[in-house]
């Protein structure tokens, strides 16, 4: 079985066994490939969304809405994460890959499953949208193919659970797995639970739209639907976090200002973010206010304590790592001198201030109990995750391709200029796209509606024109993301097909994302120390924390302010 | 580097910066913060859910609707054939979804607390009561009372925003307050 084959990779030293190098390339390609086709069917949704263009005809545009959330929330991301948590663990512990062949498994249950459930709803009747929420029934094809791709997800899981045993038997490394891994590692483990509220949920279903089973509560299975639902977001969560700490890591060497901090609050993570999934049931009937209160605040917000942690210590250790390169003038010289034109930062530093301030914030006042009966099911809410999920975790997994795909492929990007760009494109057109759902959602637009003008409806209801207005923007700033998103795909797939071969000395040293550190012997690492080490304060990142701080706080009590101005409910 | 293991084998005991303790505490007491608002809202806030709901088949809780309807019809909204119903301040108000209606519209006065009743007849819906903006989800099979306080007058409309199928955008009620 110690028969794997290694190659030595010349940029980073790392120890790459071939299979995992294989595998790798195939989930990433695979999920990039998935993120056209769910990103095609986003444009037409927003092209439909936007009211002066009305793009689709009814039916397509539910159909379209159903392909667009399953094929970039599940296949797009979960294919990404797949890839992450082998390189996490084979490549960065320099070990082999544990059983490669179920890895293989892993890709092909997927695939097909994605497939299935594509051809599910590319053939009418099962427009439900990716919730399913029973008793509206899709095809059996629809669940059966989720449920494959889930299960080859939990075998991917699996894998990668082998691999760290392995490299821990094996002795490929020593002390205590990377900070990135264990980031990987809580992503793995909140998969595995959401993996199994999926199979509780999903696998009744699909006996129920084949006939087996003639009834499922439809509260029993929103609340468990959302245990697979809600916890899953949280995987993106703890895979995105990681990839920021990569990142910084890589581009800046930069070391986390306290291993102690940073692991906790990954482990916070593990403790408390399987619940929330009451955030989607707090004005449903049936559950009580203790336990919405309970579940909705992941106990005392303690998950949102965790993020806010990362928060300050992912720019916190860039801030620290550029202070030692000697960028200490002022509060910010550490932020100004950072490799902007780099996609591999500026995407990283993008979906770190995005995902807080627009995803995190938005997140904390929806998930409030009462605060939700002013937006629950309004545009708002695809508005929220558009700020965790595409500006948060797509644009993250983006700044890491930039890295990732030339690295493994030792090819050279075939458009560096417009790497440059690509991540302003998507990332600020996206981050549009999020506050001007938001700013429809606070005006009552809902979710998932193909005509806002009512013009069909037996009675009448007008919008206010602001309301239209920012639904046309939202079109425009649609498309403006979706340029960003193509300029990504093709770099990537062109990288991979025609990108120049690079020269085993890596010769690019800035765009190309520049070698973090030659091959680490074990001694190297006993020169390295404590981020926060010596007069390491980080004041610039502080200030950003307040800066957030003050934000969050005002947007939350405006929102309470709001909801206050309401009819009275009791 | 967070990708390699940490410098240090034992990491469990490096001293923490002080920013960063500074920060996990501000972080922290912003969470229970926000977490005790909640139950202050329950205590002190005018909209909470009061959280009663029953099971109840879709014909049991048509028949209550129905029954209503015929005792307080005072209209009709327009030439659509559905009934505008005034109940007396103080009885039980039903209303329900179903594909692609909200049924009966309601003529509600201002300043009066109703016990409105919410149920779908077939598949998920949502109430959202606009310009207002209250959004409450209708689940078929459980009734849900909610006690309504209208602080404004005028018209109002139901929208749903639960997707509920092909009709789901045509899917609209009335809820009429006048002054008293
Ligand atoms: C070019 C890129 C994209 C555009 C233009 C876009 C636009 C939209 C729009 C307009 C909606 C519809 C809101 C509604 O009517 O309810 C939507 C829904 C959604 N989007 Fe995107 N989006 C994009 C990328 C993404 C990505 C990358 C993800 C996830 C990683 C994502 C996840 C979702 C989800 C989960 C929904 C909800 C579907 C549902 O309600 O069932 N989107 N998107
Ligand atoms: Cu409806
Ligand atoms: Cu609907």
């Amino acid at each position: 079985m110690t028969t794997a084959l290694f190659r030595t990779c010349p940029d980073t030293g790392f120890k790459i066994d071939l299979k995992v190098d294989k595998l790798i390339k195939w989930n990433a390609v695979t999920a990039i490939v998935f993120l056209m086709v769910g990103g095609v069917f986003g444009l037409g949704v927003a092209m439909t969304r936007w009211p002066a263009v009305h793009l689709l005809p009814a039916d397509w545009f539910y159909l379209a809405l159903t392909a667009h959330g399953v094929d970039v929330l599940l296949v797009w991301l979960i294919f990404f994460e797949m890839a992450l948590l082998y390189f996490c663990s084979a490549i960065l512990l320099n070990s082999r890959l544990a059983a490669p062949k179920v890895a293989w498994v892993q890709y092909g249950m997927m695939l097909v499953g994605a497939l299935i459930t594509n051809v599910a709803i590319l053939q009418g009747d099962s427009s439900v949208m990716f919730t399913s929420y029973v008793p509206m029934k899709a095809a059996p094809a629809f669940y059966l193919g989720i449920i494959l791709f889930a299960v080859g997800a939990l075998m991917g899981c699996f894998v990668f659970l082998g691999t760290l045993y392995i490299a821990k038997k094996e002795k490929t490394y020593e002390g205590s797995i990377p900070l990135v891994t264990f980031g990987a590692l809580t992503a793995c483990i909140i998969a595995i639970f959401t993996i199994g509220a999926g199979a509780v949920i999903l696998i009744p279903t699909l006996l129920w739209s084949m006939d087996f089973i003639n009834y499922i509560d439809p509260l029993i299975y929103k609340v468990i639907w959302w245990a697979l639902g809600h916890a899953s977001q949280q995987v993106n969560v703890a895979a995105h976090i990681s990839v920021w700490y990569a990142i910084a890591a890589i581009l800046f060497g930069a070391k986390p200002l306290s291993e102690k901090v940073s692991r906790t609050a990954f482990f916070l993570y593990i403790l408390f973010l399987q619940l929330a999934s009451a955030h989607h049931l707090l004005v449903d009937p049936g559950l009580s206010s203790e336990y919405k209160i309970f579940n909705t605040s992941y106990a005392l917000y303690l998950a949102v304590l965790a993020s806010m942690i990362h928060g300050l210590t992912v720019p916190g250790a860039i801030e620290a790592a550029q202070r030692k390169k000697g960028y200490n003038k002022g509060l910010f010289e550490w932020l100004r001198k950072a490799p902007w034109g780099n996609p591999v930062f500026s995407g990283m530093f993008l979906s770190l201030n995005m995902f807080g301030f627009l995803g995190g914030i938005s997140g904390v006042m929806m998930g409030t109990e009462q605060l939700n009966i002013i937006i629950h099911n309004t545009i708002y809410v695809p508005g929220h995750f558009h700020g965790t999920v595409v500006v948060g975790t797509t644009l993250a997994f983006m700044a890491f391709s930039y890295w990732l795909v030339p690295t493994l492929w030792q090819r050279e990007l075939v458009f560096p200029k417009l790497a440059k760009w690509q991540p302003y494109l998507f990332g600020l057109g996206m981050g549009m796209v999020s506050v001007l759902m938001m700013g429809a959602g606070t005006l009552g637009v809902p979710r998932r509606l193909w005509d806002m003008s009512y013009s069909d409806a037996a009675m009448p209801y007008e919008f206010p024109a602001a309301a239209f207005l920012m639904m046309g923007l939202n079109g425009v700033f649609a498309l403006v993301a979706g340029v960003g998103a193509i300029i990504f795909i093709v770099q990537m797939v062109g990288t991979v097909m025609w990108g120049k071969k690079k020269v085993p000395a890596a010769a690019a040293p800035e765009t190309a994302a520049a070698p973090a550190a030659p091959a680490r012997t074990p001694e190297a690492s006993a020169v390295s120390s404590y981020g926060s080490a010596g007069t390491m304060e980080v004041p610039g990142t502080f200030v950003l924390a307040l800066i957030f701080l003050v934000t969050f706080m005002l947007y939350y009590f405006v929102n309470w302010k709001y909801l206050s101005s309401v009819w009275g409910l009791s | 580097m967070a990708i390699f293991p940490p410098a240090k084998a034992v990491w469990w005991n490096e001293p923490v910066e002080k920013s960063e303790i500074l920060w996990v505490v501000i972080a922290l007491l912003w969470s229970l913060f926000m977490f005790f608002m909640m139950p202050y809202w329950h205590i002190t806030g005018k909209q909470n859910l009061s959280n009663e709901a029953y099971r109840i088949s879709a014909d049991a809780f048509a028949e209550k609707t129905e029954a209503m309807a015929d005792k307080y019809t005072v209209g009709e909204v327009g030439d659509t054939g559905v009934p505008i119903v005034a109940p007396p301040v103080g009885t039980d108000v039903y209303l329900y979804g179903r594909r692609w209606e909200w049924w009966p519209a309601l003529k509600f006065k201002k300043g009066e607390t109703y016990r409105l009743h919410l149920s779908s007849l077939d598949w998920l819906h949502g109430f959202s009561l606009q310009p207002v903006n209250i959004n409450l989800q209708v689940q078929p099979g459980y009734e849900m009372v909610v006690n309504i306080t209208p602080t404004t007058s005028g018209e109002f409309s139901i929208l749903c925003n639960e997707y509920c199928g092909i009709g789901h955008h045509t899917m609209v009620g009335k809820i009429y307050v006048t002054d008293k």
